[in-house]
């Protein structure tokens, strides 16, 4: 099976005396649904970060999607960034414009036509259930419904890869399930490899899934 | 309301720039028209032993615009207390020549007095009147407006510039965000600062529109032209095409390096 994302010697931190991820070694399988736990702080978002580009690993080597990300030029990432669909915890939606727009973004920044685009945004308003929203600014929705906006954006462009960040961290639990929901469809359906950090694996969840824990800097395995 | 209020500050800080350096090109023109209206009210007077060549002295001195002998009869109807016919002929021919010199240009007191030693230097010249008085204190009065017109102008642009600079900060802070999540889903760094660039042109044009507006009304008003006409001159208030240029230049320029000080002060968020 493929690796999407290989990590040997990986170390990560923000200042060069203080290691938050030493030396992991891992990989992850094309088309796997991944979770990642871990306490407060042990660098579970950390990890996320890393694997789109936006801390660069201080050792080892990084390879995601078959590109290597350390010394990446910017180009170079801008373009992985384009096959990634990513959600974070504080939703990094784009307040000035509607949340049809928002979840525009992806496909614009990949160049699809226009009536594609309105098409696939249509369909995406319909499956997080904000399609009366569609013309409607962040600020105007409640925290889980900005959540099923960013979570739609992430799907949008049909991604290789879907990185979470506590995506259900501060929701409903209406808005939780429907995100379970979106990202177990997206796994089964489009085989798109998923990788979640979370605090708790939901017991809801039913699909086959891989666990890994960060704990003292390590990224171990839980079988 | 939400758009107009993200306008509204640059375009004010953009119209006072432009206002400002208009209102510096009007006073600058109004005073080289008022100069040249007084090169041709003002002359030197010149007094010679002999006639003076005055192809050859306008040829040397290219400041000269014309050169007019003065008649002697004036001075002679005063002395003309029982002098006889004869005499009064003899007096003519022996009276020094005087002649009325027309300059083409309004001289700074520093041309004035080079001009004056250059005229000495002919042996026959043996006076040069300049009127240097009335020409000195004409000259600073005109001087002085120009330069409380420019410091005026000079500080309306520094004050206004550092309102963009504050401005700036705000921009940097909105936008940021806005970049920073474009660029964490691959966008390229003209893509992430497209918005602000055409942000940024559109302000600069509606700055401009506005600046065209009223000063295109101010060349057409009546009244502005019944000023300049109260001083007997006339001036170009606002020329619709090169003013036009510098204004669109002015406001583009202005606008366009806001937006890349903010493209460049970018950082992405980590």
């Amino acid at each position: 099976m493929d690796k999407v994302i290989i990590a040997q010697n990986l170390s990560l931190a923000y200042s060069k005396d203080e290691t938050i991820i030493n030396k992991a070694n891992f990989s992850i399988d094309s088309g796997s649904f991944v979770f990642v736990t871990g306490a407060s702080g042990s660098g579970k978002s950390t990890l996320l970060k890393s694997l789109y580009g936006a801390l660069k690993p201080i050792e080892g080597s990084l390879v995601v999607g078959g590109v290597e990300l350390c010394g990446i030029s910017s180009k170079k990432l801008n373009f992985l960034r384009r096959h990634l669909g990513i959600v974070f915890q504080d939703y990094k939606l784009v307040k000035e414009w509607t949340i049809e727009k928002n979840i525009m973004l992806p496909l614009i920044i990949n160049g699809y036509e226009k009536s594609i685009t309105q098409s696939q945004v249509d369909s995406l308003l319909k499956h997080v259930k904000l399609q009366h929203q569609a013309g409607k600014y962040p600020l105007e929705l409640s925290g889980g419904e900005q959540q099923r906006v960013a979570m739609a954006r992430a799907l949008a462009h049909n991604p290789i890869l879907i990185l979470a960040d506590e995506p259900t961290g501060n929701l409903d639990d209406y808005s939780s399930q429907l995100i379970w929901n979106l990202l177990e469809g997206a796994h089964e359906q489009l085989k798109t490899t998923v990788i979640v950090v979370t605090h708790h694996i939901p017991e809801t969840i039913k699909i086959d899934y891989k666990h890994y824990h960060i704990e003292f800097g390590d990224i171990h395995e839980v079988v | 309301m939400k758009s107009f209020k993200n306008h509204i500050s640059l375009v004010i800080a953009l119209v006072s720039i432009l206002f400002s350096l208009q209102v510096f090109t009007i006073v600058e023109r109004s005073i080289d028209a008022y100069k040249e209206n007084l090169a041709q009210n003002y002359s030197l007077v010149v007094v010679s032993q002999k006639t003076l060549q005055k192809k050859e002295l306008l040829d040397k001195i290219t400041t000269l615009a014309s050169i007019e002998q003065l008649s002697p009869d004036n001075v002679i109807k005063k002395l003309n207390t029982g002098i006889s016919k004869k005499n009064k002929e003899l007096l003519k021919v022996t009276l020094p020549k005087f002649y009325k010199l027309q300059l083409k240009i309004y001289p700074t007191p520093l041309q004035l007095q080079r001009l004056q030693k250059e005229l000495l230097r002919y042996p026959y010249i043996v006076k040069v009147e300049t009127f240097s008085n009335t020409h000195d204190t004409t000259y600073k009065l005109l001087l002085l407006f120009k330069n409380v017109i420019f410091i005026l102008s000079l500080s309306i642009v520094l004050v206004t510039i550092l309102l963009i600079f504050k401005e700036l900060r705000i921009w940097q802070f909105k936008h940021n965000e806005r970049m920073s999540i474009m660029g964490l889903f691959g966008a390229p760094a003209w893509l992430r600062s497209a918005v602000l660039f055409r942000l940024a042109i559109v302000d600069a044009l509606i700055a401009f529109g506005i600046s065209f507006v009223i000063f295109s009304y101010f060349s057409s008003s009546a009244w502005v032209s019944e000023q300049f006409a109260n001083i007997g001159i006339s001036v170009i208030v606002f020329d619709k095409v090169y003013d036009s240029l510098i204004m669109l230049g002015v406001s583009m320029t202005v606008s366009v390096l806001l937006a890349s000080f903010i493209v460049l002060g970018h950082k992405e968020e980590v």
